[in-house]
């Protein structure tokens, strides 16, 4: 985000604007980003309770892990790979599910907040559009919480790896089974593919949040919600079909099925990077319509805000 | 040159009607008081002029439409709606930090500069502050913005007498020089008339009176008529009479001032008691007490 890009002006100006614009170096999107981050420090906080929980819990299973580790060597080498490798993926699976909450009650409250405590007054009082404003807020959910959760994952594990590296060799088990069964770059590398997938693909779900809180004066929560189960109930009644709830979990969950080719066993873990399947992920029309989907929430949210005022 | 140019300046909300047709200008380097009763259209015509609300009519700023160029037209406009809109969970240093890297025409150097005349320390979020430091904040903010319009809505609405005075004093001293234009509500109309170079009464959504303050001054008179002669003033037909004291004082609108200065003692009038009279009694007894 730190681009010159940034210091672009938003629309056409007279040269020697765009001269004076570019020696003052204004960086309305990365700024605007640092304002999030400094209101709204769940952002960060959130995901770093999580992970601290996560090492606690590592650290109290230490204990005996030397025994159940012996008895998992006489396993076959699949179900020692899956039983060493379960707890960093639940690591990985809770902090996705973390920046997911995280990231979708903050765009609940991204443009209602500023309404309800009138600092959307201070706010437009600035040379910052009611674009730049709005792609700020969606880049959280989108850019930000994705890279937070990788980064903070990636520390997560490496903490876990040398927690039981160290209990294991005090315990005389060589710590090389779990580097065996476990390589650590490889699963970084799926999560940070995953993250990217889930981000795009819950694209229209952040910019839906975006438009009901810039949109309701209260009960936002209700108003992003019961709409669409008061469809599922019409429907189901009116025509006993689901296709709405169908298309919500499709959205929810329907990453998964496209991004990754999970083994026979329906097991969902990755062992292989050939199970990223990205081809069949960019090609799937889900994505794309989701994606425009949510740009038209987001130019919407972005026309809406021209008018707002506080409440 | 024209800062501001509205035409049939119109805003209404569902059947309550705000600005019912404004047609003023007001020029570079002039510093206009509106004043006007609560609900009288004021803060809509700032908004309108701000681009924060949506208008029919022609309006005009710095060049600009300010609905549809907002962003652009803040690089040259600042203003302060009132006390409460800086954001309570911020620090000091991040609202330094934020503006600078934002705002293109913003001196960090002369916002400190500002701020270590008060006591505000740059660690304090604003939530510590109190309502005339905050004041101190966002003036030391605003006025570090090199912008050519300037528009407060109630900057000073429930600070004590001496922030007020502080606030004017260096709005005055530190940031108007006359190439700035300012625009300023206030219920408190005797802070800010030394202040004014022009003055426009609005009531209902329309102008009731926009006058320089030399018109005004030439324009109108009031007199503390001495008891023997109150027929002989009555008869000059006065905008408006009042009591005081036992003595009657009577507001003239274009008489000349030496035939009044035979009547008793002849002074020009207060702001506030030009609205009161033009507002009407009614309204000016409701009105008085928020002046």
């Amino acid at each position: 985000m730190n681009t010159p890009s940034d210091a672009v002006p938003e629309s056409p100006l007279a040269p020697q604007e765009i001269a004076r614009v570019a020696t003052m170096q204004t960086r309305p999107l990365y700024w605007s980003i640092r304002r999030e981050l400094w209101e709204n420090r769940s952002i960060y906080i959130a995901p770093l309770i999580v992970a601290a929980v996560q090492v606690i819990g590592l650290a109290i299973s230490t204990i005996g892990m030397a025994e159940r580790r012996r008895a998992v060597l006489l396993l076959d080498p699949a179900q020692q790979r899956a039983a060493i490798e379960m707890p960093y993926d639940i690591a990985a699976i809770m902090m996705i599910f973390t920046v997911f909450i995280v990231g979708a009650f903050y765009c609940l409250d991204a443009l209602h907040g500023e309404r309800r405590d009138r600092t959307i007054l201070f706010w437009k009082s600035l040379p910052v559009s009611d674009l730049t404003t709005v792609l700020s807020k969606a880049i959280i959910p989108l850019v930000i919480l994705p890279l937070l959760a990788f980064a903070i994952t990636v520390c997560v594990q490496l903490i876990m790896v040398l927690m039981s590296s160290a209990n294991l060799l005090m315990h005389g088990v060589s710590p090389a089974t779990t580097w065996a069964h476990f390589p650590l770059f490889q699963n970084w590398l799926v999560l940070l593919y995953g993250l990217v997938a889930i981000a795009l693909w819950h694209a229209p779900i952040y910019g839906w949040l975006l438009l009901v809180s810039g949109w309701a004066r209260r009960a936002i929560f209700l108003w992003a919600v019961l709409p669409f189960i008061a469809i599922e109930i019409l429907e189901k009644i009116a025509f006993n079909t689901s296709y709405l709830a169908a298309l919500m979990s499709h959205r929810l969950f329907g990453w998964a099925a496209e991004a990754f080719a999970f083994g026979p066993n329906g097991r969902p873990s990755i062992e292989s990077l050939t199970q990223l399947t990205p081809g069949r992920y960019l090609s799937t029309p889900g994505l794309w319509i989701g994606l425009a989907v949510a740009a038209v929430l987001l130019a919407a949210a972005v026309r809406l805000r021209r008018y707002r005022e506080p409440i | 040159m024209p800062c501001i140019e509205a035409r049939g300046l119109r805003k209404a909300f569902g059947t309550t009607i705000a600005l019912d047709g404004l047609d003023f200008r007001v020029d570079e380097g002039h510093i206009l008081g509106l004043i006007g009763p609560n609900g009288a259209g004021k803060t809509t015509a700032l908004n309108a002029i701000l681009g924060l609300t949506h208008y029919q009519g022609e309006l005009q700023v710095l060049g600009r439409d300010p609905w549809t160029e907002r962003d652009q037209l803040m690089r040259d406009v600042c203003f302060i709606a009132d006390v409460a809109v800086l954001p309570r969970w911020m620090r000091v240093s991040q609202a330094l930090d934020y503006v600078a890297g934002v705002h293109p025409r913003f001196d960090r150097a002369k916002a400190e500069g500002f701020l270590a005349k008060t006591i505000i320390k740059r660690a304090s979020k604003i939530r510590e502050l109190s309502k005339g430091m905050v004041a101190q904040l966002h003036l030391a903010l605003v006025m570090a913005i090199d912008a050519r319009l300037l528009v407060l809505d109630e900057p000073t609405l429930g600070l004590d007498i001496l922030y007020r005075k502080q606030f004017y004093d260096s709005l005055l001293n530190d940031y108007f020089d006359r190439t700035r234009t300012i625009v300023v509500t206030t219920h408190q109309v005797e802070e800010v008339q030394h202040i004014l170079t022009d003055v426009m009464f609005v009531n209902h959504g329309r102008i009731v009176l926009d006058c320089s303050m030399e018109q005004f001054e030439s324009r109108y008179l009031e007199v503390m008529v001495h008891p023997q002669h109150v027929a002989e003033a009555r008869a000059l037909k006065p905008i408006h009479e009042r009591q005081v004291f036992g003595r009657s004082i009577l507001l003239f609108d274009h008489v000349d001032r030496q035939q009044l200065a035979a009547l008793g003692d002849v002074r020009t009038p207060s702001i506030a008691d030009l609205f009161v009279a033009v507002m009407g009694d009614h309204a000016g007894a409701a009105q008085g007490a928020a002046i």
